[in-house]
Parts: structure tokens; sequence; C-alpha cells
């Protein structure tokens, strides 16, 4: 990064301009697992914030600490461990959610987004700027996550669990419809396959062509995955020290 | 667990748990590395590779922290010693199976952080499967992977020069094909219990 950015662009670069899920590709597992509600989204995204705000705070902390060689692992080693800190949290308050989220909570440690901005942000900036950078890539996940999980559970089931932690209530309940479903309701009948697995995969890619495309509209470059710059284990990748790409 | 309970094992994690296409385990490399049928294969062969490893280390682990009441410590310890196991695996590699190596090397260090490896640790400890099943599911996981990767990579060769919209070009085409092969796996839904019985 050639000029210093205010601490006002660190947050909302993530929101949109560098939305970790859409624009930079990152943390594609979880957000194609648990978008199948609204509910466990938005708690995937706030557990996942935590960790990466936490994390951010002591990596950035330690950077002039820890030894360039053996950083990887040490990086590691610190979200694993915010990673338990969540789930123990999240098993102890909302042990719904911890049904929800399944093994994809402790999934939190390979979320690339972590290890990405560890390596690519936190260990060359500030610990204020890294928190506030862990804050904007946070909601930026929590953001894209949502609007796939809105899509999918309309579509796939006729309804939005508009709810954290259990309270909160449904789209069903606002129109009072019981056992039928909103668009059941409207005559129509919800797509099943949108909830199911193939419609993860096509709701990421519709999403990802409309940032594409909006992308295009103001002259920036379409999002692709990245080659070995964004790999958070590039440096002891030896692939690269051979001098080729990983993605080909 | 008798024979049939293993081979049911083996048979869901290829087909209708299939890591990558239903449980979204994998999906960078899934999409990074499958744009050729040789490489798809060389990470896939790793893939297994490290996965069957993990289970057999850490299980011992899991126990022993099980036992001692800290059953808390699990996923600090279960991504520590995938990491170090990759490390350690490669550098043997290099050392003694440089045929092997040649072959899977390069992909391992791609793997430490590889959600399917920590992911099939966790569905062990999850589903308490005992040493054996533990080692089979990675096993199936491992050849589910190889599978949806050989498929996919067939489907994305043959996209090459096909007339989309231009702003579907690249990563939204590639997603648009991983559902449709995901699709064809909704297939196998019941199979398992089908064959073996609930």
């Amino acid at each position: 990064m050639a000029e210093k950015k205010t601490l006002g662009q660190e947050f909302s670069k993530g929101l949109i301009k560098e939305n970790p899920v859409l624009r930079l590709v990152l943390g594609t597992c979880p957000t194609l697992a648990v978008s199948t509600s609204i509910e466990n989204a938005i708690g995937m995204g706030v557990a996942a914030t935590m960790v990466l705000i936490c994390s951010n705070i002591v990596i950035s902390a330690l950077r002039k600490v820890i030894p360039n060689k053996v950083r990887i692992p040490c990086y590691i080693v610190v979200i694993a461990a915010f990673v338990t800190i969540v789930q123990l949290v999240v098993k102890a308050f909302a042990p719904s959610l911890d049904e929800g989220l399944g093994i994809y909570l402790p999934l939190i440690v390979v979320n690339c987004i972590i290890l990405g901005r560890a390596e690519g942000f936190a260990n060359k900036n500030g610990v204020l700027a890294s928190a506030i950078d862990g804050i904007g890539m946070g909601v930026g996940f929590t953001i894209a996550l949502t609007l796939m999980a809105a899509i999918r559970e309309f579509f796939g089931a006729g309804n939005l669990t508009l709810k954290v932690i259990g309270y909160g209530t449904t789209l069903k309940d606002i129109f009072h419809l019981g056992e039928t479903d909103v668009l059941s309701a409207i005559g129509l009948e919800p797509i099943l396959i949108f909830i199911l697995a193939p419609g993860g995969f096509f709701t990421f890619g519709l999403l990802m062509a409309c940032a594409n495309k909006i992308a295009e509209s103001k002259g920036k470059p379409k999002a692709e995955l990245k080659g070995c710059e964004a790999c958070p284990m590039a440096a002891s990748c030896s692939m690269k020290a051979e001098g080729k790409e990983c993605a080909e | 667990m008798t024979i049939t309970g293993l081979v049911a094992i083996l048979l869901a994690a290829i087909t209708t748990n299939n890591f990558v296409l239903s449980k979204f385990l994998g999906i960078c490399p899934f999409l990074g590395v499958s744009k050729k049928t040789d490489t798809a294969l060389g990470m896939s062969g790793a893939v297994i590779f490290v996965m069957v490893l993990a289970a057999a280390v850490t299980y011992p682990l899991n126990v022993l922290l099980a036992k001692n009441d800290m059953a808390y410590l699990q996923t600090i310890v279960q991504i520590l010693v995938i990491a170090s196991l990759v490390q350690f695996v490669e550098i043997v590699l290099k050392k003694f199976i440089p045929a092997l190596y040649n072959a899977l090397g390069i992909y391992l260090p791609l793997i430490t952080t590889n959600c399917a490896v920590l992911g099939v640790v966790q569905l062990n400890v999850q589903n308490s499967y005992g040493f054996l099943p533990s080692i089979i599911n990675a096993l199936g996981g491992g050849i589910g992977f190889m599978v949806a990767m050989l498929m996919f990579s067939g489907i994305r060769e043959r996209l090459e020069g096909n007339d989309y919209p231009k702003f579907w070009d690249g990563l939204p085409i590639t997603l648009v094909a991983a559902a449709i092969t995901a699709c064809s796996f909704l297939g196998f839904t019941g199979l398992v219990e089908g064959i073996f019985g609930a």
C-alpha cells in the first residue's frame, strides 16, 4: 500500500471496495456452508469478526517480537486460541447457534480471511489500524454472508429468520402464516434446491457476477482467486521458491 | 464396529456427505487447482494422504485430551499437529521418497490451511468415531474430494471458449459449473441408507 489511509478508510474499505468475500474471494467455505439461514449467517459473521479483531490486535502488537521465519505457526496459535474462546462463549450462551454452525465454528481457525488479514495487514500496521481493519473486514464478511443467506432462505424456504441468537421473529410470523411459507401464500412454490448445496454455489456465483458487473462499470478489475501474493501460505510454499503459481 | 459399518462410512463420505459438494470443505483448492486434470489429481492425492495421516495422528491426542478434561484444547492441538505434520511429511518425503515428493510435494504446504483436513478431524470427534472408523472416514473424504475434483476439472475444460455474458467470466461461471456438479451429487441422496439400512 503506497499511501497512508485514514482510520475511516481502513474501516470502510472492507465493506464494499475490498469486501473479503465478493472482492478478495476469501473465506468461501463458511460462506457457502452456513448461508442457509440468516440467523446462522449473522452468528457466523459475528463470531468470525470477534476472532478477526482480537487476532489482528494481538498479531499487530507482537509483530516486532515474532521472528519472521516462524510467523505463520505463531499466527495460527493466536487465531486458534481466540477461536477456542469464541467457541466456549457460544456454547455457553447460545447453544442453538452452536448446533446450527456445527463444525464450521472451530473451522474459523482455517478461515483464510483471518490468516490472510494477519499476513496481509496486521503484521505491517499499528494496533489501532489493525483493529479497525478487523472490524471493517468482519462487517464486510457478515454483510456478504447475510445477503447470501437472505437470497437462499427466501427462495429456498420462503421464509426469513430475522433472529439473533434466538431472539427476534421470522417473516412467516410477521404475516401470521402459521405452517405455510411466504412464497406458497402468494401462489408460488419455494425452490428447495436453493437451500441445498447446489443453491449455495449458484447464489455465490450470481452475487459475484453482480459484484463484477458493478466493479466493471467503475473501471475496477473483476474478482479473481488470487495467485501466490494473496495466499497466506506463500512464505513457506515450495512452489513459490521454484517460481511457479499454484493456481495454474 | 463391523465391516458393514465401515463400508457405510466410506461410501457416505464419498457420495452423500461428499466433503466438497455437500459439506463445502476444501472449496479453495476445488476452485483454484481444478483447471487441469493432472494438477487436480496431484492435489487430490496429497489431500487423501494428509487427511488419513492427520486422522490417525490426532485420534490418540483427542482421546488423551478428553481423558484429562481438556477437550477445549482440541482445536488448538489439532491445527498445530496438522501444520507440523505437513512440514514434517514434506521434509521426510523430500529426503527419502523423492518420486512421491515430486508428485505430491508442491501441493503439501497448501494443505495446512485446507479446511477439509481440520474438518475431517473435527467430524471424527463430533461423531465420536473410534480409530478405524476415523481413518476410513478420512479416506472416504479424500476419495470424495478426488472424485469431485476430477469431475469438475472435466467440466471446466469444456467451459473454455463457451459464449456467456462477459461479467460472468472467471469465478462466477466456475461457481455455476460447481452448482451443476453438486446437483449431480444430489442423486446419491438416500443411497447409503438404502443399501445398509438406516
